[in-house]
């Protein structure tokens, strides 16, 4: 068995990633210039730059580590953030189900936002041979391992630039606009729209909701909607395919 | 910077780094078979654009929780040059690079 770097997956997962590296960089480089600046220690900002790998439950956890809450609020609000992992793992589930305990560890730990999405776009249904995993599992690894790379260079070099870079530029929003690519690379069809348009306004509405649950209820009523649209939609559309057509 | 490491802090980074492990694999640390039901398995195709429009959303009209009033917002109009740009050349890269060069000035240079 070769190596997973040399199968040509392995290349593709990464150069996917190098579209949207630059704007995760810029967010990753601004999280380590606010963990420098909220004041923690240095050994603490490495451990957290080094071993959480996630940006957004980063930001949410540390106000509330400066402002001395409690560690269970601060561990609720760090879950809370990460429930849209949980259901990226429900989809991963039947990719990863033939590796090891461990290697699963591995494959999930590494699985940021861009990665879910873009290897679930590569692969939209699990392969079932063994050449289909062999090549699902090298774009996986690819992917996030570029992605692993750019974050934590991004991550040390805003925490030794801190005090030269102004928080009030906000370059952390080139990860909102790689996102955004992301989100626009995956509006294929109508109901995709607006399960994103859904998500987006009950995200916004429900904002005001503790420990930013407003991220997983926007995700349910977004696929609930487009689950409850999804036949009645389908058969409209099969109605207008099935219609005689005029003649000329 | 000049404080000293808490164990406390440095406990609750640990968890946050398991927090981070275990969310991420839920659905996939046992492996007892586990059927998926067809609705959940459709469901799921439209899981990661929305997880996406719910965590960037509200990062482009809120400011501090609140839905922004006024159009004077550089975050609106980058989100508009970033989208312009990927429908025109369906590039990522470029959507960020476009959104940026829109942002910037507004941002530092108008305040907006």
């Amino acid at each position: 068995m070769t190596a997973l770097y040399k199968h040509p997956e392995f290349r593709l997962g990464a150069r996917d990633m190098m579209a949207v590296a630059p704007g995760m960089a810029a967010w990753g480089l601004m999280t380590g210039v606010a963990m420098i600046k909220s004041g923690l220690s240095l050994v603490e900002v490495l451990m957290m730059g080094l071993l959480v790998f996630a940006g957004s439950s980063q930001l949410a956890a540390l106000p509330l580590i400066i402002a001395g809450a409690p560690m269970w609020v601060v561990l609720a609000t760090a879950l809370c953030v990460n429930l849209r992992f949980m259901v990226f793992s429900v989809h991963l589930r039947s990719y990863v189900m033939h590796q090891s305990f461990w290697r699963r560890l591995v494959s999930g730990y590494f699985t940021t936002d861009p990665t879910y999405v873009q290897f679930t776009k590569r692969f939209p249904h699990p392969a079932d041979d063994a050449a289909g995993k062999r090549a699902e599992e090298a774009y996986l690894a690819g992917n996030s391992a570029l992605g692993w790379v750019n974050w934590i260079v991004a991550s040390l070099l805003g925490m030794a630039l801190a005090n030269a870079i102004p928080v009030s530029w906000g370059l952390g929003f080139a990860g909102i606009l790689a996102l955004l690519g992301i989100l626009n690379s995956l509006a294929t069809t109508r109901l995709r729209v607006l399960a994103a348009a859904v998500a987006g306004s009950v995200a916004v509405v429900t904002y005001a909701l503790p420990l930013k649950l407003n991220i997983i209820v926007a995700i349910v009523l977004a696929v609930a909607v487009c689950l409850l649209l999804e036949k009645p939609f389908l058969e409209a559309h099969a109605r207008k395919a099935n219609m005689p057509k005029k003649q000329p | 910077m000049n404080t000293a490491t808490d164990l406390w802090t440095v406990v609750t980074i640990v968890g946050m780094a398991l927090l981070t492990i275990v969310t991420r694999c839920f659905f996939f640390l046992s492996s007892n078979p586990w059927p998926m039901p067809a609705w959940l398995q459709r469901g799921l195709h439209y899981a990661p654009i929305a997880a996406l429009a719910a965590v960037i959303v509200p990062e482009m009209v809120t400011t501090q929780g609140q839905l922004i009033t006024t159009w004077q917002d550089a975050r609106l109009f980058a989100v508009a040059a970033g989208v312009g740009w990927y429908y025109w050349k369906r590039g990522m890269l470029g959507t960020i690079i476009a959104g940026m060069a829109v942002y910037l000035p507004l941002h530092v240079g108008l305040g907006w």
